[in-house]
């Protein structure tokens, strides 16, 4: 299995890890690659890219307009792709008013809604609602049919599995004692046996308007529930579809790399499709070799000796003071370095075990901001 | 001021660049100062009991020996003893299955989870149960919330028990000779741009202070700009190189090349960081560890680097 081979059976890519690994560049890589070597139409959904990433794949002013990365963009860095490659980033506010307006029953409902003043507040925290925002966008364009393939940067979470978990927690929201009681009428509350105690300390504790006013939001919020739980019923489905496929991308550090393995685990375990690992910004593995120890050695005893320093800096036309700083500090210090790869080298092998395949990409002397920083990226994947 | 002689601390950043090591290192400075310190994790991660070698931590606080203690935020616990010492609820056992329902309010509706959590540790601080009390708390996308909430609630909420307290939380917290927030990044593009739009959310919609930040995993500078034009053009004498330190010497400049080039990128970043800063705001630089040691070894190594910076022993 090669990426090509995962990226051309799949319809869906979903990225996940946890934060500050890499997630965004990296879905975007993956999407450039099955537009560039394999064609068809290709969206990346992405969910908090840096800016100077946004700008380069045209999105960020738009919400959540699909913008078409051009042609111009791509001849610049020499490429003609064999497919389009489209890139949209999740805006939450814009994705919530979209599904209130879709699953609101009536004008009404829809307008009450919108205009709630804790509505606001509330779609911007509750059950997970960026996680379940992912997801159901996700299905929205997949439904469309608009693309051959959408690759989707997951949310920064607390917990990674808070994105898997998201459209049954939406589920079981609708069907919770909360929204229950939350919208009886407030006095056959009070005058409910099992539920007085609870309304008596709620109303102590927070007041009984502040419970009205969420009360009658969620009566309103309620009149939905039919499109939300088949919706969130069909997002969930879509999570274990075949077409779908998880990608768990890492860095070899040790707290990043934990949480790959228990991600990657739980995927297993709830029986969706792990299709790759990939472990990012990883040190060249020849860092580890031997020869590179016992050069590193040498060349420390070298440095004191003033041929070396000497022969270096006539070629280099550089100060051989310096020449011979330089090379004492590169040989004494290599072993930090190789120490680091070492350390990557066994915790991408426990990766290994775990997925059908990992892959590497190096560790880049600058930062990824550009179509060509991407291509360099896709380079590494396809290895 | 210093930073350790204020009562409550927030420690905050991306995920990914070390808050929880930071915080532990905060800790453990603290205490090895002599004050009565209590860390607390709020995210539920579980990773700060690792990370000072014990076991993960839960809401009754523990010793963890040399005056310093941990604990870990929960808002079920945190509700029942809320109700147990301001409701004076006779028979806390009776609420079990309403603590559930409880959780499910706090879920839904704004401000309710987060004062619980926030509660609490002004609570401890109110109390003086600890001189300090150091937060591991929310990533940077949660913790204005966190922070806000107490304000929220008092806007949300007209009368109540809770509206009243949030009078004594807002003076803990607003003050900034007792609490502070210290945000934790890398010298990388994301860290840095989050932590710069942190401040400006936190400055916006909260009266909390943000007292320093770190500057974590930050690569020494070994070469002035002469000796580092040397570095960059190293393998152009690959041969002569391995002349002299055989064929494996190439392996050994591309470490160098790659480390130096991300010290460079680094740099760059930081000196945006700083640019955005307002100069009272200190950065405090904690150098890349190159180690193989984790939990307490780790964050010891961290508090030694932070202490330098913050000239505590």
């Amino acid at each position: 299995m090669t990426l090509d081979a995962l990226l051309a059976s799949k319809e869906m890519v979903l990225v996940c890890g946890s934060g500050g690994v890499g997630k965004t560049t990296l879905a975007a890589s993956m999407a450039l690659s099955a537009a560039v070597h394999q064609g068809g139409k290709v969206l990346v959904l992405t969910v908090d890219p840096a800016k100077r990433l946004a700008d380069a794949l045209g999105v960020g002013a738009l919400g959540n307009q699909a913008t078409r990365v051009s042609a111009e963009a791509f001849e610049r860095v020499g490429v003609t792709p064999r497919g389009e490659l489209w890139a949209a980033m999740l805006d939450t506010k814009a994705g919530w008013d979209d599904l209130i307006r879709r699953h609101a029953p009536n004008a009404e409902v829809r307008d009450s809604v919108l205009s709630n003043p804790l509505y606001q507040n509330i779609t911007s925290r509750f059950v997970h609602s960026h996680d379940y925002l992912a997801m159901e966008q996700l299905h929205e364009v997949h439904a469309s049919g608009g693309y051959d393939l959408v690759v989707v940067d997951t949310p920064p979470s607390r917990n990674a599995l808070d994105v898997l978990d998201a459209p049954s927690r939406m589920v079981e929201f609708f069907g919770s004692r909360l929204l229950k009681w939350l919208t009886v009428p407030y006095r056959s509350r009070l005058f409910n046996v099992a539920s007085k105690p609870f309304t008596q300390i709620a109303d102590r504790v927070l007041g009984s308007h502040f419970l009205q006013d969420i009360a009658q939001f969620f009566i309103l919020f309620q009149a939905m529930e039919k499109g939300f739980v088949a919706r969130a019923r069909e997002v969930e489905a879509l999570l274990g579809d075949p077409r779908t496929t998880f990608v768990v991308v890492s860095t070899l550090e040790a707290a990043p790399a934990h949480e790959a393995v228990f991600l990657a685990r739980e995927l297993v375990h709830r029986d969706y499709q792990l299709g790759a690992i990939v472990a990012n910004r990883v040190m060249p593995r020849a860092l580890t070799s031997r020869a590179a120890s016992t050069s590193a050695k040498r060349l420390a005893e070298a440095a004191g000796t003033t041929t070396l320093a000497t022969d270096v800096a006539e070629a280099l036309d550089a100060d051989a003071g310096d020449v011979a700083n330089v090379l004492t500090e590169v040989a004494t210090r290599f072993h930090d370095v190789a120490l680091v790869a070492t350390r990557e080298a066994e915790r991408r092998a426990e990766l290994a075990s775990l997925a059908p395949q990992v892959l590497d990409v190096e560790a880049l002397q600058s930062d990824v901001h550009d179509l060509s920083g991407l291509l360099a990226i896709v380079d590494n994947l396809r290895r | 001021m210093d930073l350790l002689d204020r009562q409550l601390i927030f420690v905050t950043g991306k995920g990914g660049v070390g808050k929880t090591s930071v915080a532990a290192a905060l800790g453990l400075l603290a205490a090895r100062s002599g004050r009565h310190t209590l860390v607390c994790e709020m995210d539920g991660k579980g990773a700060l009991g690792p990370a000072l070698d014990t076991v993960a931590l839960e809401f009754e606080p523990r010793a963890l020996g040399d005056g310093l203690s941990g604990m870990a935020m929960n808002t079920e616990d945190a509700l029942r003893e809320y109700l147990r010492l301001f409701v004076r609820l006779p028979l806390v056992a009776r609420i079990g299955p309403l603590a559930r329902t409880f959780d499910f309010v706090a879920d839904a509706a704004p401000g309710v989870k987060e004062i619980l959590g926030v509660g609490k540790l002004a609570y401890e601080v109110r109390e003086r149960h600890y001189d300090i009390v150091i937060v591991d708390a929310e990533a940077s996308g949660h913790i204005v919330a966190q922070v806000a909430a107490p304000r929220v609630i008092s806007e949300l909420v007209q009368v109540g028990m809770v509206r009243d307290q949030t009078r004594w939380m807002l003076d803990i917290l607003e003050d900034p000779t007792r609490t502070g927030i210290v945000v934790v990044t890398t010298p990388e593009e994301m860290p840095i741009a989050e932590t710069i739009d942190l401040l400006g959310r936190l400055d916006a919609q909260t009266g909390v202070a943000p007292v320093a930040v770190v500057a974590n995993r930050v690569l020494p500078a070994l070469f002035d700009r002469k000796e580092s034009d040397v570095v960059a053009r190293l393998d152009q004498v690959e041969d002569l190189l391995a002349g002299a330190a055989g064929p494996g010497v190439r392996e050994v400049v591309v470490a160098a090349q790659l480390t130096e080039a991300r010290r460079a990128v680094g740099a760059g970043h930081l000196e945006r960081l700083r640019g955005a800063l307002p100069d009272a705001l200190p950065v405090l630089y904690v150098p890349e560890l190159f180690t193989r040691a984790t939990g307490r070894r780790v964050v010891a190594l961290v508090a030694e680097a932070l202490g330098q910076e913050l000239d505590v022993q």
